[in-house]
């Protein structure tokens, strides 16, 4: 009965007891490195494999895309315009006889430097609001966070998009803009764990050691959130993806004729509707494969810090 | 009833019989192997465990933490985890076998036959659903009409003595004191009339007052329900007043059983004997005696090991323990024990030397720390403390006693600059005022007060290693660097007794007691004149807290320091303490010499603490008992905040209406009581049970 969400027994609690109990089994042993466990739990994990794959296969092509693409990027071939997938052309051609295969190829550029700069960027500042408001709190913390909720109340991309209309489209631009547009969502999920961290003894041990604010939160803090925080950059890394994407495809990101993803398909989409289909699809499927990519390795490492 | 099992307990022939036979036990384990798969390896967590419960009997399994002793519990409902399962032996409930049963049977015997009470009440209720009701279903399960239900659920209520049960049904369990849902947990787990009660540590949750009250209930309903009863504890003096019979769990083997008072007061096995004498016993005092240890380590668990599994640790080991594995011998008195130097087991050398190394103590200093009119009262109106005043003398231990919300932890962080007082608060350190915020108290001032944590998983960084860890007190409040910061640190290992390879080691990567030793280490870093002792061995089993007493009790000789000792074992602060100070609802109750308070006459507060505590040692036949809940700290009662409980009250009303003084009763003997302190002593000598309001 207690098992099957009768009246709750006391029985109904050994999963409790069963947690610790496995907890206890698997942790007796006295020496154990964890750091390089994580890597080979990491390596054993199809998903993280896969993920891995996918972006690795990005990168190859963000770095020697344009020496092992088909033809030149931005070569027009006036004649071969709007061609289906066929030999010569894997992918098929674009209104203006460019090679779709070899626009996606190269346009993984992009996207593979705007993204990762982005959330890096984000994440620092990220980090160092929440640190800020989770182990200072008081007034700070109550305005700070106020800001924050204001900010998330808005869909992101809306707020990038409103940010790039003042600023103009440009590379470093997108770049700070989504940084700046993921500090408050970082600071929100380090601010959490920095609160859990600091009900913790080694805190007050601390600072009647006589520590200063900067240390306990950089050198006594930070180093016990950082598997939240690495969680946070990988799903912000999907985002970012994805953000980036779409400010280009309402074209405030990078600009015609530079390959990129999300322009591309701004630029082709009424093709459809001729059944020009494939200078659409395929850039598409490579924004979506980048963010499956990052998404599968988000979850593998979750896991793996979870366990 | 009760026999002794052998290492070959009698196989029971399988009875079908719905109807358990009144002559058969409750409860056969027999040679039962609990495995648990862990990374794909087969890890034996049970080894050979049998033990029977007659019917009505109370038996309890005491180990310390990774024996196993859950785990057994668990097997016999099958609540193993997945990647554990009963490798071999048999258990047998009334005569059935749980392994052999279906879903159906399976849930039968949970729901009819079996019901366990854990640790923690508040997890064992759902808290989204009234008390009443979850009890009333239980019943209904037994097949009563709902409105049938419900009535049986008050009168349950009723007998685990909850004074108002009507309205404790209509409650959720969160607006329920800890002592109080654990009676509404064992209500029911009654509810169903089981014929095995499996206790897990019952009351390790509970404040040493409630403890006793729900110790009583048990033992009372274990009379009228004649339930056999499973109780498990690390408490080796819960076990000894609660069980009949016992058996010692090491490592996964049962060593020794037999009925607790004959094993605790003659223990057979070493591992016995050897955790009794890691327990502060009545007359043993931090200058004259240290404590007993056992030395090494618990084997992993699954650790293939030929040979006895305590061998490596026992001071009776010959080469034959190594290689060949004891029975169990019968020793007597219906005891076995797993040795084969039984007979010389009440003999086993000692680990530590017995007596304390020879200082001369040059009594005690000047004050040090003076407290006066300290009041804290947080947001919201608790009041933690409400004008403590205290004096702490220079190298004293000085122990601090009360329950939980007594302030006693309030009172250390005040001390320590962690949490502010209240306006009109005086705290000083040799006569200077102290700066109630830690952040501004100069390095030398927090050189002065260290504190060493409770649980050192919460106050290690798990992200540094030993080495820094210990070194950062040297270098930020010692201001030491190069050389001297390397030799202070060998000296500061050498004199927790941790080892080199230890430095370059994470907390994760050390055992609980070796972790503490980290954190004293660490608070001794920079010399300190006072550290404070938060409840430094609760977290820690019995054979690791006597290696942290003795530590304590060493280093204080060492270096002169001087003990705030915050503790609710009263065992430990009796051994280690010089003065005593008793708090209830942020007030000091008692204040005098620890030898005096624990000879008497005591406040009747203290006198109720002291007969809650169970002990190994044989006294306080006459136990008064509390009753009644804690009062909130908001909200405190008037007059003396202790007359709610007061098993001593004056009839005269005086208790209700004026709070009475601290006064000096006998030389540094403070109470804080309207009765006299003859008649306090005449009470306490001579009147066996008092009822309320008895006396003037």
């Amino acid at each position: 009965m207690s098992d099957t969400g009768g009246p709750p027994s006391p029985s109904a609690d050994p999963l409790g007891a069963l947690g610790t109990q496995t907890v206890a089994i698997a942790v007796e042993a006295p020496t154990q490195r964890v750091a390089p466990a994580a890597w080979r739990l990491l390596l054993r994990r199809p998903t993280f494999l896969v993920g891995a794959g996918i972006l690795l296969f990005w990168i190859v092509c963000a770095i020697f895309g344009r020496s092992f693409a088909p033809y030149d990027p931005l070569a027009q071939q006036l004649l071969a315009s709007n061609q289906a997938s066929s030999a010569a052309h894997w992918f098929g051609t674009d209104p203006l006889g460019r090679d779709v295969l070899s626009r996606v190829i190269v346009g993984a550029r992009t996207i593979l430097i705007i993204t990762p700069l982005a959330t890096i960027l984000g994440t620092i500042l990220g980090t160092a609001l929440g640190l800020a408001m989770g182990y200072l709190g008081g007034w700070f913390d109550t305005v700070a966070s106020r800001i924050v909720e204001a900010i998330l109340a808005l869909p992101f991309v809306i707020i990038a998009f409103l940010f790039a209309v003042a600023v103009g489209p440009s590379v470093p631009a997108i770049t700070v803009i989504i940084g700046l547009v993921f500090t408050p969502l970082i600071a929100r999920t380090v601010r959490a764990a920095v609160l859990a961290e600091r009900s913790l003894d080694y805190v007050p041990a601390a600072r009647l050691l006589g520590e200063r604010p900067a240390r306990v939160m950089f050198g006594e803090i930070l180093p016990n959130v950082m598997p939240a925080i690495l969680v946070e950059f990988t799903v912000r890394l999907a985002y970012a993806v994805f953000g980036v994407a779409t400010l280009s495809f309402l074209g405030f990101g990078i600009q015609p004729p530079t390959p990129d993803w999300g322009a591309d398909v701004a630029a082709n989409y009424t093709g459809l509707l001729a059944g020009y289909w494939w200078q659409t699809l395929f850039p598409a499927l490579a924004i979506a494969s980048l963010v499956v990519a990052i998404t599968l390795i988000t979850d593998s490492i979750e896991q793996v810090l979870a366990s | 009833m009760s026999s002794p099992e052998g290492h070959s307990a009698p196989d029971p022939a399988p009875a079908a019989a719905a109807v358990p036979d009144p002559a058969e036990p409750t409860l056969i384990v027999s040679n039962m192997d609990i495995t648990y798969k862990v990374r794909g390896q087969d890890r034996l967590a049970l080894r050979d465990v049998s033990f029977s419960i007659g019917r009505g009997e109370s038996y309890g399994l005491v180990g310390e933490s990774g024996s196993g002793k859950s785990t057994a519990a668990l097997a016999l409902v099958r609540y193993l985890p997945r990647n554990g399962r009963v490798s071999g032996g048999t258990i047998r409930i009334n005569g059935q076998d749980p392994l052999a049963m279906g879903t159906a049977a399976l849930r039968d015997l949970r729901s009819h036959t079996v019901s366990m009470v854990y640790q923690e009440p508040g997890r064992a209720l759902n808290p989204s659903i009234r008390v009443g009701r979850q009890i009333a279903e239980v019943f209904e399960i037994e097949g009563e009409s709902s409105g049938a239900a419900m009535a049986s659920a008050e009168e349950m209520l009723r007998k685990v003595q909850i004074s108002d049960p009507a309205r404790v049904m209509g409650r959720y369990p969160h607006e329920l004191s800890g002592g109080m849902a654990q009676r509404a947990v064992i209500a029911m787990a009654l509810a169903k009339s089981p014929s095995l009660l499996i206790l897990d540590e019952p009351t390790t949750a509970l404040d040493a007052t409630v403890e006793a009250e729900v110790l009583d209930l048990v033992a009372a309903l274990r009379q009228e329900f004649r339930t056999s009863i499973l109780f498990i504890s690390h408490n080796l003096a819960v076990i000894a007043k609660m069980c009949d019979r016992v058996g010692v769990l090491y490592a996964g083997e049962l060593v020794e059983q037999g009925p607790a008072r004959q094993v605790f007061d003659d223990p057979r096995h070493p591992y016995t004997v050897g955790l009794l004498r890691c327990i502060p016993r009545r007359g043993q005092r931090k200058d004259r005696d240290r404590l007993d240890t056992i030395p090494g380590f618990l084997p992993a668990p699954g650790y293939a090991m030929t040979g006895c599994i305590f061998a490596p640790r026992c001071g009776l080991a010959q080469d034959r323990c190594r290689s060949e594995s004891p029975p169990f011998f019968d020793v007597g008195d219906l005891r076995a024990a797993r040795c084969f130097f039984h007979d010389q087991a009440p003999d086993l050398p000692r680990a530590t030397p017995s007596s304390a190394p020879a200082l001369a103590t040059d009594g005690l200093g000047g004050p040090l720390v003076v407290v006066e009119k300290l009041a804290k009262t947080f947001p919201g109106g608790v009041q933690a403390l409400a004008g403590v005043d205290l004096m702490v003398h220079r190298g004293e231990t000085l122990g601090l006693v009360g329950e939980s919300g007594s302030g006693k932890t309030t009172l250390a962080r005040v001390l320590l600059g962690l949490t502010a007082p209240d306006q009109g608060s005086v705290v000083t350190l040799e006569g200077k005022p102290l700066n109630p915020d830690a952040r501004r108290r100069p390095r030398e001032i927090l050189r002065a007060l260290q504190i060493v944590f409770q649980n050192p998983d919460s106050a290690l960084n798990r992200r540094h290693t030993v080495r820094s860890l210990i070194s950062r007190p040297l270098t930020r409040l010692a201001g030491l660097s190069g050389t001297a910061l390397r030799d202070r640190l060998a000296e500061l290992i050498t004199s927790v007794r941790l080892e080199d390879r230890h430095l370059a080691l994470r907390p994760y990567q050390l055992s609980g007691g070796l972790k503490q030793r980290v954190a004293i280490a660490r608070a001794f870093g920079a010399r300190p004149d006072v550290v404070v002792c938060d409840e430094p061995t609760s977290a820690l089993d019995v054979s690791v807290q006597a290696a942290i007493l003795n530590l304590l009790a060493d280093l204080q000789q060492q270096e002169h320091a001087t003990y705030l000792f915050i503790s609710h074992d009263l065992g430990l602060v009796r051994y280690l303490s010089d003065r005593i100070v008793v708090l209830y609802l942020g007030r000091v109750m008692e204040v005098g010499p620890a030898e005096t308070v624990f000879a008497g006459p005591h406040h009747p507060y203290t006198e109720a603490l002291f007969s809650a505590v169970p002990s190994l040692d044989l006294e306080h036949p006459d136990r008064i008992k509390l009753t009644g809940e804690i009062p909130s700290a908001a909200d405190p009662p008037t007059g003396c905040v202790f007359h709610t409980r007061c098993p001593r009250r004056l009839s005269t009303g005086v208790c209700e209406s004026t709070e009475p003084p601290l006064l000096e009763e006998e030389p540094g003997h403070l109470i804080r009581c309207h009765i006299p302190i003859t008649e306090l002593r005449q009470l306490q000598l001579n009147e066996p049970a008092p009822s309320q309001g008895g006396s003037a």
